[in-house]
């Protein structure tokens, strides 16, 4: 195969295997020992600490920092999963740009936080390393609960369940848990098959029983569920995906960010994995970053973010943003698509310019085109399967205080659940705080 | 450019850095290399008596305190006297000296406490056209225990018997240095002194245990399973050091006594420090080598602008200038009256400030819901703690009360200086003239 970045169509191997290797190879590569113990010294043990205030799992990260300061990584990583048991992937995937690092006060003062991220890395990845899993079961209670959704949310609840003692089943769709862990989110954010081995490691605190190739309208049936269990979490995500709604968006060559994401997750070998010569990825979130990023690096010529409103709207921060341009994806900000063109496939995109009025987005009729081969939609997910009778509010399943939901017994949590950030730590917050009022609940 | 050439016993040297008599100045080619590197002065590693040199231990000899970024803070070692021949030393002295005239260079010694042993060794000494000998009564092991090193020097009798043979048999400077592992400094000092010693230099290093192997459960540096005591230098040491330098140059016994400071010093700071605080001259070693020689380029040109600045033409111009400042307790002024002030403009809210003072002090710092740290005054009894564990420097400074100010704290006016001495709480107080 002699494919190159300016081979036409959408085509496997633009770049030379080692080359798309390093290419996705960790974004942050690990601290070793000393590098983390110089990071960790830059933290100040702040009083009351505004870092983790803003965190949404709230870790103790003065603490946890100065567990690895004096040595003692694996206690830290005890601080750190007693908050947030998937603190591993976290640490890879959390905008801390955004969360803890934005609120250290390193920041305030000198523009460099303490690495916050990078340090919680060091210490989940030490404890893990050991192959141990740092928590017990309590007694048996006797309690049964189903976890619907092993993405971040079902985990977290499913971990803190089966720590109270209770007897858990764990459903997903899909062939294998994890949710977004594992099919979403950047390749070179969870390398070495992470998301896997940190289910695997998760899972060993016990009392989980997980099953695969169930959900909800797939085998199972949410009034079943009450039937069978005290206790039933929802943690099924957003499976449905926007439209562009433009004409020509049923071309070949136009498909959902989430869809390519997800197969080169699953990809054994990335070089099989094809991929436009022109990318355009409509949308402005973490998804559009994730799957203009990865076409580059794949090979595509060009790629290109367009998004319709400003770009300081992005829902991507400004990290993303940096780190989308510094590998060469071109962000359009103010334009939406208008059209696909082309000959059975996609060959071009129509864009018009927009303008805001006020917090309304206006057209203002002046359109350009971009060479497309490939268009990736990534303009949002929405709530799909969701059980009937369930009070949706806003596109999700509305909850009151930690998650409970419209209907007795049932709780819900994660990106299916009104309230909250779409983000993975959110998420455990959520699937945590489940847990907890579930357990507060069925022991009455 | 101000002029660093430091007269010391009439020993001149083109600046006030010596390196002191340890492993750095064991050999001529070290001490060329100290030379070479510009260091005024080199106190050659302790000779000991003709005959078997001592051997030292050949598993690690050296243990360390770090800080951030493993920075070296504090360093003991077990090492003994220089392991050569005498006679070696002495050649190499000889050709060192002859090289180098503009240098200082004194050769430290520790032989037995015995008349005939410093009767032998002295003249052999002369012989090499040293600048001067320094007595080795510090080092706290090893040696000590064989009746020499700090064994000497905590026995002011001993101190003053043997300065007393070498201002016989010798007739260059005789500098005796001190070791701190004594409770009062000043009784060696005057010792020394009594003995009619040209200088004390101090302080030698500090008996200690760096670390614990928590393996072995053993002390640091480990010999085949068992650790034992060794000298403490480095930054650590400093302020123990600067005090008994301090109560040197200030105690009436032994006022105008020359100093050479030992203990620390890492940049010129520290050695206007010592300077300041009646030092002669200041002796390094740590910092030579943990750094290398060079470091002694930055403590020259650090000096050299701080005494342009200060309008310092000669070292001898700010020398135990700061000696009158120094003083008891008992004299401190208590109508001196500050209060701590945050200011809010380089405040990172970090909340150390507030974390320290309501856990561990007074409870004079507030902290608002958008985390505002202001300084309650009715409770602030200027500790300065705030100030020390602030990571922001000249965020938190004092505000002194002015005269007939009211301290908001104690509702009293402040009035004039007034110390504890006529203070009516003193039970031992008196009378106000």
């Amino acid at each position: 195969m002699s494919n190159s970045q300016t081979t036409p169509g959408i085509v496997p191997a633009r770049l030379p295997g080692e080359q798309i290797a390093r290419n996705f190879a960790d974004l942050h590569a690990p601290y070793d020992a000393h590098e983390a113990r110089v990071a960790a010294d830059r933290c100040y043990f702040c009083h009351d600490a505004p870092c983790m205030t803003a965190c949404p799992t709230s870790i103790d990260i003065p603490l946890f920092i100065r567990q690895i300061a004096t040595g003692t990584p694996e206690a830290a990583a005890r601080t750190i999963f007693e908050q947030n048991i998937l603190g591993g992937m976290c640490a890879r995937v959390c905008p801390t740009e955004t969360l803890c690092e934005e609120a250290c006060v390193r920041e305030a003062a000198e523009g460099k936080p303490v690495e916050i991220g990078r340090l919680q890395r060091h210490a989940t990845d030490a404890l893990m390393a050991r192959n141990v899993h740092p928590f017990t079961r309590a007694e048996p209670t006797g309690k049964t609960v189903a976890v619907v959704g092993a993405g971040p949310a079902g985990l977290a609840c499913a971990h803190r369940l089966a720590m109270k003692g209770h007897d858990v089943t764990l459903y997903d769709m899909r062939a294998k848990p994890g949710g977004l862990n594992e099919f979403g989110i950047a390749a070179y954010k969870s390398t070495d098959n992470f998301a896997q081995a940190e289910v695997d490691w998760l899972l060993r605190i016990g009392g989980i029983t997980l099953e695969t190739g169930k959900g909800l309208g797939q085998g199972l049936d949410l009034n079943d569920l009450q039937q069978a269990f005290d206790a039933v979490f929802l943690g099924i995500g957003l499976a449905g995906v926007n439209a562009l709604r433009a004409e020509g968006e049923d071309m070949g060559g136009v498909s959902n960010a989430v869809d390519f994401i997800a197969e080169l997750r699953q990809s054994a070998d990335l070089t099989g994995l094809p991929v436009g010569r022109n990318v355009v990825v409509i949308g402005g979130g973490m998804t559009a970053v994730d799957a203009a990023v990865q076409s580059r690096l794949l090979g595509a010529e060009t790629v290109t973010i367009a998004y319709r409103r400003g770009q300081s709207r992005m829902g991507a921060s400004t990290f993303e943003q940096d780190l989308a341009a510094s590998k060469g994806v071109r962000i359009m900000a103010n334009v939406r698509p208008v059209a696909v063109h082309g000959a059975g496939a996609a060959a071009e995109i129509e864009l018009e310019y927009t303008t805001e009025e006020g917090d309304r987005l206006v057209g203002t009729g002046e359109t350009l085109r971009l060479r497309a081969d490939q268009v990736f939609k990534a303009i949002g997910q929405t709530l799909e399967g969701a059980p009937e009778g369930i009070q949706i509010e806003g596109g999700k399943i509305k909850v009151w205080d930690a998650g409970r939901t419209s209907l007795p017994g049932v709780w819900a949590g994660g990106d299916c659940a009104g309230g909250g950030e779409d983000l993975t730590v959110t998420a455990v917050a959520e699937g945590r705080d489940a847990a907890e009022d579930i357990h507060k609940v069925l022991m009455g | 450019m101000a002029d660093l050439t430091t007269d010391f016993l009439g020993i001149t040297s083109p600046n006030p850095f010596w390196l002191a008599s340890a492993p750095p100045t064991d050999k001529e080619y070290n001490v060329r290399r100290a030379f070479e590197a510009g260091w005024g002065g080199v106190v050659w590693k302790t000779l000991g008596s003709e005959g078997p040199p001592v051997v030292n231990v050949n598993g690690p000899r050296y243990g360390a305190v770090w800080g951030a970024d493993r920075r070296l803070l504090g360093l003991n070692n077990i090492e003994l006297i220089t392991d050569r021949d005498l006679f070696t030393n002495l050649e190499e002295i000889t050709r060192v000296k002859k090289d180098y005239p503009d240098r200082a260079l004194i050769v430290s010694l520790m032989v037995p406490c015995d008349e005939a042993s410093w009767k032998a060794i002295l003249p052999l000494v002369e012989e090499t056209g040293a600048d001067g000998i320094e007595l080795n009564f510090g080092c706290p092991h090893g040696m000590a225990e064989r009746g020499m090193g700090s064994a000497v020097g905590q026995v002011p009798e001993y101190i003053t018997m043997v300065t007393e043979w070498c201002k016989t048999y010798y007739s260059k400077p005789v500098i005796v240095k001190l070791t701190p592992n004594i409770t009062d400094i000043r009784h060696p000092a005057r010792a020394a002194h009594a003995g009619k010693c040209d200088a004390v230099s101090l302080i030698n290093t500090i008996n200690s245990i760096t670390s614990v192997n928590l393996d072995m459960l053993c002390p640091e540096p480990m010999i085949d399973g068992k650790g034992t005591h060794g000298g403490y230098c480095g930054p650590a040491v400093k302020p123990i050091a600067l005090n008994m330098v301090a109560e040197i140059a200030r105690d009436p016994d032994t006022r105008g006594l020359p100093i050479s400071a030992i203990g620390g010093v890492t940049t010129w700071r520290d050695a206007a420090e010592f300077m300041v605080m009646g030092a002669g001259n200041v002796q390094v070693c740590t910092a030579a080598m943990t750094y290398g020689f060079k470091v002694v380029q930055e403590m020259i040109s650090g000096l050299s602008q701080w005494m342009d600045e200060k309008g310092y033409a000669a070292t001898s111009d700010f020398i135990g200038k700061g000696v009158p400042n120094v003083t008891d307790w008992q004299y401190l002024n208590l109508n001196y009256v500050t209060k701590a002030r945050i200011n809010q403009d380089d405040c990172i809210k970090c909340g150390r400030c507030f974390a320290a003072c309501e856990d561990t002090s007074h409870q004079a710092i507030a902290m608002s819901d958008d985390r505002t740290f202001t300084v309650i005054e009715e409770e602030c009894v200027a500790c300065n703690l705030c100030v020390n564990v602030c990571p922001v420097e000249g965020c938190i400074d004092m505000v002194e009360l002015d005269k007939g100010a009211v301290d908001p704290r104690t509702g009293e006016t402040v009035g004039d200086y007034a110390n504890w001495t006529t203070h009516p709480n003193n039970p031992s107080k008196v009378a106000a003239e």
